[in-house]
């Protein structure tokens, strides 16, 4: 089986935001949750990059260990998915997450939390695959259906790349050999404790 | 460095050596530097991932959504907090109140509870709390066992009971209780406050304390030394309550108000408070409520009738019945005048 990962290439990253968009459609994604979005770091400054992140499904998740019900759990794949039946909305995954993808709706009073939502790398919950009951909870199911998510799918710069961590590997170090340089693999080392050449 | 102020030949020779080799090693890399279709570098100045982590401690950008707190890219306490959280906090809360449960039992059966002496239990009684007293005492306490239960759950319950219960029965206990623990909240912040307005008078520290610390309070072994309405025993009790009940609610509210006062960091801080200041309280509270039912005789009466034994308060606080004997006879006097 693959291991399945996010790369995104700083230096063609354009932000155009067409990943999140094509993320909140695809899945349907409520207002005020953010399952993908767009960073722009040194804004308007010499040295502007623009990166898209979301859950990178981490190898050693820390979302998962500080659960207090336990409701994280990893496919085949490598991707880390959790149960919305099993979720409580404590909101402890946020605070251990480093890139900040859990997200939460919010319900009733105060500022209570419902069902954590996150990126699912379009892979679906513990429901059957691409049922309606999966779909409402987690959004569609396109590994099921053999195609990657549509957030790398869709950019139209390539810079968003989803897929198995090692040909994402092999595309980018192709890349800054043919181009002479690299920015780096954001988020890769603290994701999944290495990185590709730069 | 010391070769800069005061070269040595042999040094100057050396370097000139190295400024050769670098000369050197520029032309023959030239060429590659070249080959790059713009010439230059557009990376040079660009930031990087561990430029912005050393420099800032975590990456943040600008974002053109709402949510402001996601414009962080990247936070690596998150590492310090999953460490904590998985890490330090099962085993200090674990010990504190195991040690603390521990430490009752061996001085149960040592020394067994603290018995009434003969006269202590029917004569007459004086009114140690009054109806009001009682009420804010037990709703506080009420409030505080639940939140303790349900709060614990959060760091014991997968631990404990998710391997006896399943994963989808515990998670539906587990969200009651976040429920729970989120409301009991409430009265809990206002019956601490309320203790504080009552009886903040009879806890300040007083000229009996001392001694009653000294000698243990006659709880290792001798008498026990007089004391007012309450002995310095009961005033650490007070003020445990009233600070660690302060750091619990402040620290509370920030969590149930998610980041509307303070960003991420400050939600990490606020978790490392909550949790540590409640395992310390919970473990205070076990021998608060030890001594108040078990571990000493006629001490119930205070909380559940309101009335003790006048022999009794005259042995535990002669200070404080001196003074409500006083009023009392000033009282008794007022309408002759």
């Amino acid at each position: 089986m693959a291991r399945m990962k996010f790369l995104c290439d700083a230096n063609r990253c354009i932000e155009c935001n067409a990943c999140v968009t094509a993320c909140k459609n695809e899945h349907d994604v409520p207002w005020g949750i953010q399952r993908r979005r767009v960073i722009t770091l040194n804004d308007g400054k010499p040295g502007e990059r623009s990166v898209s992140v979301s859950c990178m499904h981490c190898t050693d998740a820390p979302c998962a260990a500080v659960c207090p019900v336990d409701c994280f759990y990893r496919t085949d794949d490598g991707l880390i998915l959790h149960s919305k039946d099993l979720c409580i909305g404590c909101g402890y995954c946020f605070y251990a997450c480093p890139f900040g993808a859990p997200q939460y709706p919010r319900v009733g009073n105060f500022g209570s939390r419902g069902k954590m939502d996150k990126c699912t790398f379009c892979a679906g919950g513990p429901e059957p695959d691409s049922t309606e009951a999966e779909y409402v909870k987690y959004g569609r199911n396109r590994l099921a259906e053999g195609k990657l998510p549509l957030c790398a799918s869709m950019c139209s710069t390539k810079s968003l790349l989803a897929g198995d961590g090692e040909v994402l590997e092999e595309i980018y170090r192709t890349r800054v050999a043919t181009r002479g340089y690299g920015s780096g693999l954001w988020g890769w080392r603290t994701a999944y404790g290495d990185t590709a050449e730069s | 460095m010391a070769t800069r102020r005061n070269p040595e030949p042999a040094l100057v020779t050396l370097r000139v050596l190295a400024a050769a080799l670098a000369v050197a090693f520029l032309v023959g890399v030239g060429p590659a530097v070249a080959q790059q279709p713009s010439g230059s570098n557009p990376t040079a100045m660009s930031v990087t991932e561990e430029g912005l982590l050393r420099e800032l401690d975590r990456v943040q950008g600008r974002i053109t959504i709402p949510d402001g707190k996601l414009a962080v890219l990247e936070q690596p306490q998150g590492r310090d907090y999953r460490r904590f959280h998985e890490g330090w906090l099962p085993w200090i809360a674990g010990i504190a109140i195991l040690a603390m449960i521990v430490a009752i039992g061996v001085y149960y059966f040592v020394r067994g509870p603290i018995r009434l002496r003969r006269g202590e239990e029917s004569g007459p009684t004086i009114l140690r709390f009054d109806a009001f007293e009682r009420f804010t005492h037990w709703m506080t306490a009420t409030s505080f066992i639940l939140l303790a239960l349900t709060g614990l759950n959060y760091v014991f319950g997968k631990r404990l009971l998710m391997p006896l219960f399943g994963p989808g029965a515990f998670a539906e206990w587990s969200q009651w209780a976040k429920y729970a623990h989120n409301f009991l909240a409430w009265p809990f912040i206002i019956g601490v406050l309320l203790m504080l307005a009552l009886w903040v008078k009879d806890n300040v520290p007083d000229r009996y304390d001392l001694a009653w610390l000294k000698a243990g309070g006659g709880l290792f072994g001798g008498e026990e030394p007089p004391s007012a309405r309450f002995n310095a025993g009961q005033k650490l009790i007070f003020w445990s309550v009233v600070i660690g009940g302060a750091a619990l609610s402040v620290s509370g509210i920030l969590m149930v108000f998610p980041f509307a006062l303070t960003g991420i960091g400050g939600m990490q801080t606020a978790q490392y408070v909550h949790s540590i200041v409640a395992a310390i309280l919970i473990a205070i509270m076990i021998a608060h409520i030890y001594i108040g039912t078990i571990g000493m005789e006629g001490a119930w009466n205070a909380m559940g009738s309101g009335q003790v034994d006048l022999d009794w308060a005259r042995h535990h606080h002669p200070v404080w019945v001196a003074d409500q004997v006083d009023r009392r006879l000033d009282s008794a006097a007022a309408p002759a005048e």
